[in-house]
């Protein structure tokens, strides 16, 4: 079956390519139906593809496309392993759902079928990144779902705002990509090749501390900068102007997972750097936490969603520095239901109240639309890690690996309990500012459900984010098993085997759940005035949240301006004046030269005759003269 | 015999008349046989050396000198009678469109 298994990036491929020169003609809803097919039928040969991992004790295998650059090791070539499989099924799995939402998200849109030639090109991007053989075909794929981002999120041009934010996605990736791009032209002055196989079988003897480490931390770079970590998270947030199913799709089960993906791919080479993982799990815990103060006091209800994957991007960081990687891969996709979930349910809140986005602005939408609400909650309940929903299980895993790990590790196992307590206190605002109390609506919305090809993925996902999580529980490993071939090389950091100790820290992250969420419906279940007045208590500390500490203000003084000053002069001094001067004052010179001589140029015969004749003259008397 | 300075001398009054007269007269056609003139004193130079000194190479470079000639003076009328059809005159004053 893995002979068909370039069939799952053709797929998608193909339907962004088709759609692209005939989607015109299709129409709606025609064009998304045929952008959901690709992708699921490339979800069923996947599925197919991996049945003989599920069965267990199946090899990884490398399948060769095409020749690329055989020197450097990088061929168009497929790494089909667990790791691989598992990302795969959770991109066209959750991605097929997604493109069904999009078809009831986007109906009435002047550029219906575009929106899903994107969608489809993004999709067969994001699967050559998960299903690379090697860092040059992983760092192709980098690329093209960062430029399908640009495109997605500035899908709507024409708000000056989506186009500032797609740039703005576009150049803050770019700053990671520079570090990615160093550490993988490192790599290949280690190893003479970028090929997976080639590089992590001989780490162990090409790798020295010191190397290891600049190769970890510059992979780190372009992580944080695709996973949206501090200092390079800025870009997120703005990338919330897309349209809803593209932060679903990019913004939170897929593409910002790509860090923690390839980090964990890298394992082997961490493996060698315990400080780099370190580096990585502290980034990861600082950004959990930070992100998470400032989804506490967002009112736009994306934003909140747009923080919170960010914070959840830092958990998953801090499980694969703590090379918990089965904990990081396994918390990347109960995130990816539950996320997906939570912003396509809050795109349906979106669509059912008029494209209005501000919770101050909603509530009592639980009788308008149950089916939004109910599968909302149950969202909230699993990314805030109620058992056993999906995010309790993944979330417990790494923080007890991280507990296990000891040392700096316990710092940032309370930074993960503290920010788990955060996560469901501003989610169970979220649902209930959305959903209870009574409602703040304009006049003129006029809020009710989505139709069903928007309700059915959101029933879906819910189920998703309930069960997800048993895969790998303390009582049955199987994710864990599962994934095995994958971390063959390295030393994964499991949770204590001490069921005590197990129970213990189950409880407390559970502990802190239910009072994030109690102290939320506590707050929040109330008449407005009151919880606007509990908001105000808080200040400054509140308005500092809501303005995101202020660090886009920070970063626009400190580095976009001087940056545009740069430009400024370079563009109008050294440019103008210095480049186009020189090049402007050799044609002057010429010129001067030309007017200068142009008179003895008269026109007229008899000159000419008698340069011509003096001229030779003066040769005759030179010869005669014994020259 | 007469004394290979008077051919010379003959020659150098040759060259300086079809010399003078390209500078002076402004009728392409005349220009154009002082040109001729100026050839044929070269001419009679080289022929006079080459009997002196005992050498065909003089004559020969005559013959190929007197090739050229012929084909030029083709060209040369040709464009000149191109040029009188076109603007009823022959004065080169008239030709100087090439002024700088």
């Amino acid at each position: 079956m893995t002979d068909l298994l370039w069939l799952v990036i053709a797929l998608p491929l193909a339907g962004a390519v088709s759609l692209h020169f005939f989607g015109r003609y299709l129409k709606e809803p025609l064009s998304g139906w045929l952008a959901s097919a690709a992708i699921g039928a490339a979800f069923v040969i996947a599925a197919v593809a991996a049945v003989p991992f599920f069965q267990g004790g199946e090899e990884a295998s490398t399948i060769a496309l095409w020749e690329w650059m055989p020197a450097i090791g990088a061929s168009l070539e497929l790494l089909w392993d667990p790791l691989a499989a598992l990302m795969t099924l959770v991109v066209t799995g959750v991605g097929t759902l997604i493109h069904i939402f999009a078809i009831g998200y986007m109906h009435g849109d002047d550029r219906f079928p575009r929106f899903f030639t994107n969608l489809n090109l993004f999709a067969a991007s994001m699967l050559t990144l998960v299903l690379a053989g090697n860092y040059a075909m992983l760092f192709l794929g980098w690329e093209l779902v960062g430029l399908c981002s640009y495109l997605l999120v500035g899908f709507w041009f024409t708000r000056p705002t989506a186009a500032a934010a797609a740039k703005k996605a576009f150049v803050v990736n770019r700053i990671g990509d520079v570090g990615f791009m160093v550490g993988l032209m490192l790599v290949f002055a280690t190893f003479g090749t970028l090929s997976f196989s080639g590089i992590f079988e001989r780490a162990g003897d090409e790798l020295t501390g010191g190397l290891a480490t600049a190769i970890g931390l510059l992979i780190l770079v372009g992580a944080a900068g695709k996973s949206a970590q501090i200092p390079l998270y800025v870009w997120l947030p703005d990338a919330m102007e897309g349209p809803t199913p593209v932060s679903a799709l990019i913004h939170a089960a897929t593409m910002v997972t790509a860090g923690v993906y390839v980090i964990a791919r890298s394992a082997p080479i961490y493996e060698f750097t315990p400080f780099a993982s370190t580096i990585v799990a502290s980034v990861g815990a600082l950004t959990a936490i930070w992100a998470a103060s400032i989804a506490l006091a967002q009112r736009d209800i994306k934003k909140v969603l747009a923080y919170s994957t960010i914070s959840q991007l830092g958990f998953m960081f801090l499980a694969v520095g703590a090379t918990a990687y089965v904990a990081g891969i396994f918390h990347l996709m109960t995130h990816a239901f539950f996320k997906a979930l939570l912003f396509l349910g809050a795109g349906s809140v979106i669509h059912a109240m008029g494209d209005e986005q501000d919770m101050h602005k909603m509530g009592g939408l639980l009788r308008k639309t149950p089916i939004t609400a109910i599968t909302m909650g149950v969202g909230a309940l699993a990314l805030a890690g109620i058992p056993p929903l999906a995010g309790f299980w993944s979330k417990d895993e790494i923080l007890a690996a991280d507990f296990a790990r000891g040392g700096w590790f316990y710092f940032l196992w309370v930074i993960g309990l503290v920010t788990a307590l955060l996560t469901a206190f501003y989610i169970t605002r979220l649902w209930v500012l959305v959903f209870l109390g009574e409602p703040r609506w304009d006049e003129d919305a006029h809020p009710h459900e989505s139709p069903r090809v928007m309700t059915l993925p959101l029933i879906a996902l819910a189920v998703l984010s309930v069960v997800g999580g048993l895969v790998n529980t303390p009582f049955r490993l199987a994710l864990e098993h599962f994934l095995e071939p994958s971390f063959e090389l390295v030393s994964v950091q499991h949770a204590t085997d001490d069921v005590v100790m197990l129970v213990i820290l189950a409880g407390l992250s559970t502990l802190a759940a239910l009072a994030g969420a109690g102290a939320g419906w506590l707050a929040y279940n109330r008449p407005p005035q009151r919880w606007r007045r509990f908001e105000d208590s808080f200040e400054p500390l509140w308005g500092t949240w809501e303005a995101a500490y202020g660090v886009d203000d920070l970063y626009g003084r400190v580095l976009v301006a001087p940056g545009m000053k740069l430009a400024d002069v370079s563009a109008f001094n050294v440019d103008a004046g210095i480049v186009d001067g020189a090049v402007n004052g050799v044609g002057r010179l010429v010129r001067n030269v030309g007017e200068w001589t142009r008179p003895l140029q008269t026109g007229f015969v008899r000159n000419y005759g008698v340069l011509f004749l003096g001229g030779a003259l003066v040769v005759v008397v030179w010869l005669v003269a014994g020259g | 015999m007469v004394p290979v300075d008077w051919y010379m001398g003959l020659a150098a009054a040759l060259f300086l008349i079809g010399a003078l007269g390209m500078l002076l007269r402004r009728n392409a056609l005349v220009m154009f046989m002082c040109i001729e003139l100026m050839l044929n004193a070269v001419n009679l130079t080289l022929i006079s050396a080459g009997r002196v000194m005992n050498d065909l190479n003089g004559q020969v470079a005559v013959f190929f000198i007197l090739v050229v000639a012929a084909a030029e003076v083709v060209v040369g009328l040709a464009i000149i009678v191109a040029i009188f059809r076109r603007r009823s005159t022959a004065s080169v004053d008239e030709l100087s469109e090439l002024r700088g």
